[in-house]
């Protein structure tokens, strides 16, 4: 019935990976949970033979999976919708972005085998072995591509300002993956490689990748996300279009150096270290400038946010962001990071930033998103989104004051020391003195969990009997209003 | 620290890259007009009920158990 005639935008890959992003988050957190328990009950699966669950194995699927699965088919999905929307354009190359799709769900079940069974190159956030890495650049190579060429072939002149921090999300992870993952392959089955960097250079790599990958994966692309999906969802312009213009390229001006901080004494120079300190703070400005852009949208319909879930999750996601990239820095500074580097306290920050800011932004457009893919005006349950929002608020709160709490005690009695120069406490007494904290983290985590479960229920019953939709091209440009 | 002798030329490679594209975007007109774009793509209407019922959107039945539903208007009311 329908003739080709009808141009329409892909939202097929959309559809693909705001789906998975639903499946991975669940399977990410769950994890998180098993390991979070099992930091409680050490010996929770180390009976015979158990060792693929261990926390050593389970660690590092945790982090690629609530990274690179949830939050990376988060941002495929998104940056797909929104740079054919502001374009007025079909995604360049359907079957290219097809690629990227099955190429990256594979990425995900290699890495969901490969951790557990041992195989990592060891370097954190880059743990997959040699012929993945391989796999992860040609998926990279061609969501660029992609999205890129979406851009090119735009029927809009401007460029809308969240294309600007997807393409530059896109582009710095393609940099920052292929210098830190350049490896020496020593053999394919089983899979090892070592790394071309040694020592502190190693080290210096990692945290130039690490903490750049923090900035352009979980900062810079979900900035693209709340730049048009906060307006959109309040109907209302972003507070300063000129503010986010500046924003982003104040960012990417001044993000690179920060990775330094995460070595704060050890054998990386000083001056090293100082240097990233002082680009930490530095990125205070930038940040609170697009936090407080995002936020003020509502000014004026500040009502909105009580009736609408949806911006309920996109606007404290903002109020977590504006948190933890306050703490951020001033976690940098050299003599706080004396007492927060090692403990619990960092764990806090991470999990502000991912479950607060990354995770709620995600699950906000997610909740816009997926009704539109499938011809729904809105989710089956708009109750269920509000119940999630609460329950996944209350997690976040209790995950990260426990951490707080737990890391700031931990350092406290780390340094603490007697009139005659010997340390106060064992080790073993900071640990106990630990363990009621974690108990209170893995509620949290708990929480966040059910949170998630809640959310599949309502995407199932909003895409059950529902039809796929592809959205048509307009057929011209919207005028200007 | 050897390593700055790939991580010092990466960075200025970097923001040189960066600054021509920023370059660009000016001389090229993209930052003439900063108030234009923000209302532009509230004026894209991506609402499902913008589909058109002779479109491959069969959606006829859009909507039909959401009768209590109605807090969430967000961005569908900007285009009308």
């Amino acid at each position: 019935m329908s003739t080709a005639s009808v141009a329409t935008f892909n939202y097929k890959v959309v559809r693909q990976f705001a789906i998975m992003t639903v499946v991975w988050g669940i399977v990410g957190m769950l994890v998180g949970v098993i390991i979070a328990a099992e930091l409680l009950w050490p010996d929770l699966v180390l009976w015979d033979g158990l060792q693929w669950l261990s926390y050593g194995r389970l660690r590092p699927l945790h982090t690629n999976a609530v990274i690179f699965a949830f939050g990376g088919c988060a941002l495929f999905s998104t940056s797909y919708y929104v740079v054919q929307r502001t374009c007025q354009v079909r995604l360049f190359g359907d079957a290219l972005a097809s690629f990227t799709f099955w190429g990256w769900q594979a990425v995900i079940v290699l890495a969901a085998v490969t951790l557990p069974l041992g195989y990592t190159s060891g370097k954190e956030y880059a743990e997959l072995e040699w012929p993945i890495d391989i796999l992860i650049t040609l998926v990279w190579v061609s969501y660029a591509v992609v999205f890129l060429g979406t851009v090119v072939k735009r029927k809009t002149p401007h460029i809308y300002v969240a294309n600007w921090f997807f393409a530059a999300f896109i582009l710095t992870i393609a940099v920052l993956h292929l210098v830190n993952s350049a490896e020496i392959p020593v053999s394919l089955f089983p899979m090892k490689s070592y790394s071309a960097y040694a020592g502190v250079q190693d080290a210096m790599i990692q945290w130039w990748y690490g903490h750049n990958a923090v900035g352009f994966f979980l900062t810079a692309g979900f900035l693209g996300m709340m730049y048009y999906f906060v307006p959109k969802q309040a109907g209302r312009p972003v507070y300063s279009y000129r503010l986010s213009v500046v924003h982003f390229w104040a960012l990417i001006f001044t993000y690179m150096w920060a990775g330094p901080h995460h070595l704060h004494y050890t054998a990386l120079p000083d001056w090293t270290q100082s240097l990233g300190m002082l680009f930490s703070l530095i990125l205070l400005a930038p940040s609170w400038g697009g936090m407080i852009n995002g936020i003020m949208t509502l000014s004026g319909a500040w009502h909105k946010l009580r009736d609408d879930p949806i911006l309920k999750f996109l606007i404290v996601s903002l109020s977590f962001y504006g948190m933890s990239t306050f703490e951020g820095p001033m976690m940098s500074i050299k003599t706080v990071n004396a007492l927060s580097h090692y403990t619990d306290w960092t764990i806090g920050h991470v999990h502000s930033g991912a479950l607060g800011w990354v995770a709620f932004i995600s699950i906000g457009c997610m909740y816009y998103l997926i009704p539109r893919m499938f011809g729904k005006i809105e989710m089956w349950s708009v109750k269920l989104i509000t119940l999630h929002f609460w329950i996944a608020t209350i997690g976040v709160v209790l995950y990260i004051a426990a951490m707080w709490i737990a890391g700031v005690m931990q350092g406290l009695m780390w340094r603490s020391v007697n009139a005659d120069g010997t340390l106060t406490y064992a080790f073993v007494e900071a640990l106990k003195s630990t363990y009621p904290f974690y108990a209170i983290r893995l509620l949290g985590g708990v929480l966040f969990l059910t949170g998630m479960l809640i959310m599949a229920w309502n995407v199932i019953r909003t895409v059950a009997g529902a039809k796929a939709v592809e959205g048509p091209i307009p057929a011209v440009v919207p005028a200007h209003a | 620290m050897d390593i700055l002798v790939l991580l010092i030329p990466l960075s200025v490679a970097l923001v040189l890259a960066i600054g021509a594209a920023f370059w660009w975007a000016v001389a090229s007109g993209q930052f003439d007009d900063l108030d234009g774009p923000a209302h532009r793509i509230l004026a894209d209407d991506d609402s499902s009920d913008a589909i058109p019922p002779i479109g491959p959107a069969a959606c006829a039945d859009v909507g039909e158990q959401h009768g209590e539903l109605t807090s969430i208007k967000g961005g569908r009311d900007s285009g009308h």
